[in-house]
């Protein structure tokens, strides 16, 4: 893998929830051009991971380094003006406004005249710009004009990752994207992920196997809430403990 | 949709409409108008937290009766102070209020908030009520109102009914329009995403909590804005201007006009002030006219229950937000 220093890396990150140790003492490291792939059982502890990159939680024990800053404890809207965007395993958008608008504002967030309150909000091509990038790239361009709420289960998860575009971030912290899609709307997604993953460091946390040997440059796997093993693809899928705690000896090799 | 023209020309016929009132109509209602209008102000400041924000003060009466107060104290006791300097004093002593209390109460959400801004009201009822500052529970008369002077030359007295209407009514367009073009641009589009999902706001990057305290205080502001004309109108304040049933009206204006829709709010300062003046009409209702709370409330669940939107509800097949378009498509 990538000798360069990672843009994101983690050093005994912990999390408790009173005497339940929900992360504990994890370390990893994500390098721009990499998919990082997080996978383990429910309740491992993945989207608390994900929470305590993004600022959603602050961390009990441990440090995240973001180029050398260490952010642990910052707030969400800092984490993600410093380039850290994320997505949810729950769609969390805007039900009410257009696929544009939530694509809109996710870009205003990223411009120095949001407190300018006498400019029409579509008045900034720049906004505007950014916005119209990320639906394209999401392939939702046919639908900017739709009510968020009226898309379909699988144009929602696509809006989630269009919004975390539209905010320009250098790390990508992808939960569960392809949760409740149909096959077809999975592949695009895939070949999304993919294409993003050259220019951004992406920690992508996923259940669906294909998905996740498709994409991954680094797989980690997490079992109540440690990391059990973490290198390359093959390195993981031939490791005993993995066979053995997580993928239940036979699942992953056959499937 | 296609009356986007009609919707567009209308604020304009109606402010225009009720320009003339004064000129046709005699001093009682010309003063019950004025008194609408006031609370129109009041309730569109209300609608900026409660339908753009989505943060329900239950307070609100405190910005109000604050700039009456400061109004009371501000002007000599038997001279006529200047409008040039005491409305912006009184609205700028609101703000500076709500920046505070705005700072404390945002830390808390949802019916916590309800209660933490009803606590600040009473604590600014009780202060006016049970100390000697403002005359206590008495209160204090504002003998003389307000002038407008340039030079020697007297541009406005507030003694004159139609020159106290028309400056209301010139006050409540200005922030019509000021609130409009501030809801319409990315601060406002920010504020109705808070309301809608704070959470992924904050993901989004943004600083949730300055928001909605530069939301809480043009809130605020507005609020005292209302409540300076309204100590003017009745030449005295007392802490009833304070009181949460104060707050408690004006919430009630921005729900029966219909939340988030700025003309709604308007709407609703209408009819529950009307409303009001009819149902407590002893000429009218006899007795039962002392009773008129009753009747209002039953109005006010009716609307509840049959126009969730409110009586704007009513209007809005003629006009959408731009950002809920292609809601029907």
């Amino acid at each position: 893998m990538s000798d360069k220093t990672p843009i994101l890396r983690t050093k005994g990150l912990t999390k408790r929830f009173g005497g339940l140790v929900a992360v504990s003492d994890v370390s990893l490291d994500l390098h721009i051009g990499e998919v990082h792939v997080v996978i383990g059982p429910n309740g491992a502890g993945k989207s608390t991971l994900t929470n305590l990159l993004s600022g959603d939680l602050p961390p009990t024990s441990g440090e995240v380094v973001f180029e050398g800053q260490d952010i642990a404890g910052c707030t969400a809207d800092h984490i993600s003006r410093l380039g850290i965007g994320r997505s949810y395993q729950k769609t969390n958008i805007f039900l009410p406004f257009t696929v544009f608008e939530n694509c809109r504002l996710a870009a205003q967030s990223r411009t120095p005249h949001a407190l300018r309150v006498f400019h029409r909000a579509e008045g900034y091509q720049d906004i505007n710009r950014l916005a119209q990038e990320a639906m394209a790239a999401a392939g939702l361009s046919h639908r900017a004009q739709r009510v968020a709420a009226t898309l379909s289960h699988g144009e929602q998860r696509q809006l989630e990752i269009a919004m975390c575009l539209a905010t320009q971030p250098r790390v990508l912290l992808l939960d569960e994207p392809l949760a409740g899609m149909g096959p077809h709307e999975s592949q695009r997604m895939v070949e999304l992920i993919k294409g993003l993953g050259a220019g951004h460091a992406i920690m992508l946390i996923e259940h669906d196997m294909d998905a996740v040997f498709a994409l991954a440059h680094r797989l980690t796997v997490m079992v109540n809430g440690e990391v059990l093993e973490s290198g390359t693809p093959e390195a993981v899928r031939s490791s005993p403990a993995v066979q053995q705690a997580y993928l239940g000896g036979e699942e992953l090799l056959h499937d | 949709m296609g009356n986007t023209r009609l919707t567009q020309f209308l604020p304009y016929l109606v402010v225009g409409l009720l320009a003339l009132f004064p000129l046709v109509e005699s001093t009682f209602y010309t003063q019950l108008l004025t008194k609408v209008l006031i609370m129109a102000i009041f309730a569109m400041s209300l609608d900026l937290l409660v339908g753009y924000t989505g943060l329900v003060s239950f307070g609100h009466a405190a910005y109000f009766g604050l700039a009456g107060y400061a109004l009371a104290l501000m002007a000599p006791k038997y001279e006529t102070v200047s409008l040039w300097w005491s409305l912006p004093a009184a609205i700028g002593v609101c703000a500076l209020f709500a920046l505070v209390t705005g700072t404390l109460v945002l830390r808390t959400r949802g019916i916590y908030f309800i209660m933490v801004t009803l606590a600040f009201a009473q604590m600014l009822f009780f202060i006016f009520h049970d100390t000697k500052i403002g005359g206590g529970s008495d209160g204090i008369y504002i003998y003389a109102k307000p002038t407008m002077k340039l030079g020697d030359v007297e541009l406005v007295n507030l003694e004159k009914l139609e020159q106290f209407y028309w400056l209301t009514l010139a006050l409540m367009a200005a922030a019509y329009l000021l609130l409009r073009r501030v809801l319409g641009s990315n601060f406002g589009r920010a504020l109705l995403g808070i309301k809608v999902n704070e959470h992924r706001m904050r993901a989004l990057g943004f600083p949730v909590f300055r928001y909605q305290l530069a939301s809480f205080t043009l809130s605020g502001a507005l609020a005292g804005m209302a409540g300076y004309l309204a100590a003017v109108q009745y030449g005295f304040v007392n802490p009833e201007i304070l009181s949460w049933h104060q707050s408690g009206a004006v919430l009630m204006m921005v729900i029966l006009g219909g939340m988030g829709t700025l003309y709604g709010s308007v709407i609703g300062a209408f009819a529950f002030v009307l409303l009001q003046e009819v149902l407590s009409n002893q000429a009218w209702f006899g007795p039962s006219a002392k009773h008129w709370q009753l009747a209002m409330g039953i109005f006010i669940m009716l609307v509840a229950l049959y126009l969730p939107q409110g009586l704007a509800g009513l209007l809005a097949r003629f006009g959408r937000s731009p950002v809920m378009e292609a809601a029907d498509e």
